[in-house]
């Protein structure tokens, strides 16, 4: 702020309300400075935080990650090995991650796009009273982190016949389940606990969305004598479509990259691998096992699956077709 | 008849809601309530439906304001990191989004295009090199190491970047005119006219920096660096008996957020929906 304070009391010469250029005139001004603030210069200094973040924090450990997925990366001893580590990686271990991250995602994305759909639709609806206190308390589980969620969730559901879950399975009249020791219900308290925290956010992407298709659109849907249903398909749904695009697509990501949903309910090692995913591999044997090569490879792995599928998923939605 | 069944449907509907914002707020209270319980129940039983009201006392809360020095360490270094990670990413990332908004430069479309891009690049995929690089750089177990990596956000910077374009450029041809420079310009035109953006910004990097866990699990070893996710985390192991800690720390790690969301509430919704890029 001072800095450019003094740089601007000496650039500015005297009063000037002349409107003729006068920069030529005043060559008092530190060379340097002016240098900086010509209009070619200033951008770049403006974008130099996120270049040298770029190159630094991004591309470079990018390179590097390819770099040594090529290697055996033990301390003080570095060795390319090839394709070594990628050949490791067709063990029953990353495929049963693969398989759960996978899992996780498609569940995810279904349960976290229809249902705020539907629920972004009522809430805008003129049917339901009380908006805001609902869409206020849908929204109240996002301000929780994952661990303290993690850490509700894992006493909701524990083990003893009288913790919560098990209290309502047992009245509808089933056996207490060991929600941590079943491969589905790992699944599924994974997947719960993501649904839980992310509801109320996308619900409110689609209420911004549904608040900008103009009333007329309905209107005349209704002269045309459409009823609830074929106004939901013919007329909210085709101007919900870039949005639904939008939250498919970061729902795939974040999917692929989950951890700590995972983290909370087992830490780093779950039975029988019910609930590792493939970042919580990458961090099983990148860092405990410090085996950072074998890590490299299978980030490298799905850094390409998730390209992939996003890039699938944006031809299939003909996101393209639009030029964005 | 018809009419009726549209207000039966009506009640239903609302109904339908009530209890889903039951479900919603149910895990939150179920906390709070239980951060009255004693903790050795806790570990035992879990969360139940069915407790001992005569039971409830205030021994977590006792526990951890006389006991727990570690986790107001932790409380600490959380709020210093979060801190500075607000500051200097809303700074930095401002800077680049105004400069992508307001300039006519060769290059510019393709640093955009890096910044869209770079927001689908998962943090995780160079999590392993950079954390060699926070070893080869002797960073491990500082601050800096937490908070390099959020300093220049690629969600902010286009954030930033289309809250720029639309402000009035005319401006700064004026400011020229009367001698400012492009950097005087920017810091006491432009930013001003920038901050509800910034508010919105502050809400998601404050919640990122707040939450962030699988970064700071990595680059922090001692348990006095420790920020709150991490610490609380290594209370979760089965054998502890810190739920006392867990509890009642877990609530309390909530506070700071909802402060936030009180003071900025206006701008709370933006910010939060444009981070839903990380989760």
């Amino acid at each position: 702020m001072s800095e450019a304070s003094a740089a601007k009391n000496m650039a500015t010469p005297e009063v000037t309300p002349d409107k003729k250029p006068n920069r030529k005139s005043d060559k008092k001004p530190n060379k340097f400075i002016k240098f900086l603030n010509s209009k070619k210069v200033a951008p770049w200094v403006f974008v130099s935080p996120f270049i040298i973040s770029f190159l630094v924090l991004t591309l470079y450990p990018a390179i590097q990650a390819i770099i040594m997925s090529f290697q055996s990366v033990l301390p003080g001893q570095v060795t390319f090995i090839g394709w070594g580590n990628y050949e490791r990686l067709l063990n029953p271990t990353f495929f049963r991650a693969l398989q759960n991250t996978s899992v996780y995602v498609v569940l995810t994305v279904l349960v976290l796009t229809i249902i705020p759909i539907i629920l972004a639709v009522l809430l805008d609806s003129k049917v339901v009273k009380f908006k805001t206190i609902f869409r206020a308390s849908l929204f109240v589980p996002s301000l929780t982190s994952v661990i303290v969620a993690g850490t509700i969730f894992r006493m909701m559901f524990g083990e003893s016949d009288v913790a919560v879950a098990n209290q309502i399975v047992a009245f509808i009249g089933l056996d207490p389940i060991e929600w941590r020791y079943n491969s589905w219900s790992a699944m599924f308290l994974m997947v719960i606990l993501c649904s839980w925290r992310w509801m109320g956010v996308n619900i409110l992407y689609f209420l911004a969305a549904l608040q900008n298709i103009p009333r007329e659109l309905y209107e005349s849907a209704e002269i045309d004598g459409a009823n609830v249903f074929q106004k939901f398909f013919y007329v909210t749904l085709p101007r919900l479509k870039p949005i639904i695009i939008f939250v498919v697509t970061i729902s795939i990501i974040n999917g692929f990259r989950m951890f700590e949903e995972s983290f909370v309910f087992w830490e780093t090692s779950s039975p029988g691998n019910i609930g590792l995913t493939v970042i919580g591999y990458v961090y099983q044997q990148g860092i405990q096992q410090n085996d950072m090569g074998f890590g490299a490879a299978i980030g490298v792995v799905l850094m390409l699956i998730i390209f992939v599928v996003s890039f699938i998923q944006l031809l299939v939605t003909g996101a393209f077709k639009r030029g964005d | 008849m018809r009419k009726k069944n549209n207000t039966m449907l009506k009640w239903i509907i609302n109904l339908g809601f009530v209890f889903i914002s039951f479900v919603a707020l149910f895990p939150v209270l179920g906390l709070i309530v239980s951060s009255f319980r004693p903790s050795s129940e806790l570990i035992r039983n879990g969360m139940s439906l069915t407790f001992d009201i005569s039971n409830m006392n205030l021994d977590n809360y006792t526990y951890i304001f006389t006991q727990a020095a570690s986790y107001w360490e932790w409380y600490g270094n959380s709020l210093i990191i979060s801190g500075l990670t607000i500051i200097l990413s809303l700074l930095l990332s401002a800077m680049v989004g105004y400069a992508l908004a307001v300039y006519d430069f060769k290059g510019k479309n393709v640093i955009f295009l890096l910044v869209l891009f770079i927001i689908m690049v998962p943090f995780e995929i160079l999590m392993l090199p950079l954390y060699k690089l926070m070893i080869s750089m002797q960073l491990i177990d500082t601050y800096l190491a937490v908070i390099l990596p959020l300093i220049v956000a690629p969600v902010a910077v286009f954030f930033f970047r289309q809250y720029a374009v639309g402000l009035p450029k005319e401006l700064m041809d004026a400011a020229r005119i009367d001698g400012s420079t492009e950097y005087g310009i920017f810091f006491r035109i432009m930013m001003p006219l920038m901050m509800p953006s910034f508010a919105a910004m502050a809400i998601l990097q404050g919640l990122l920096s707040w939450n962030n866990f699988l970064w700071p699990l990595l680059v922090l070893r001692s348990n006095e660096m420790f920020t709150l996710p991490v610490g609380l985390a290594t209370l979760l192991t089965p054998y502890g008996n810190n739920y006392d800690v867990l509890i009642a720390g877990s609530v309390m790690t909530i506070i700071p957020i909802v402060l936030l969301f009180i003071f900025f509430q206006r701008y709370f919704v933006s910010g939060l929906t444009v981070g839903g890029v990380k989760g």
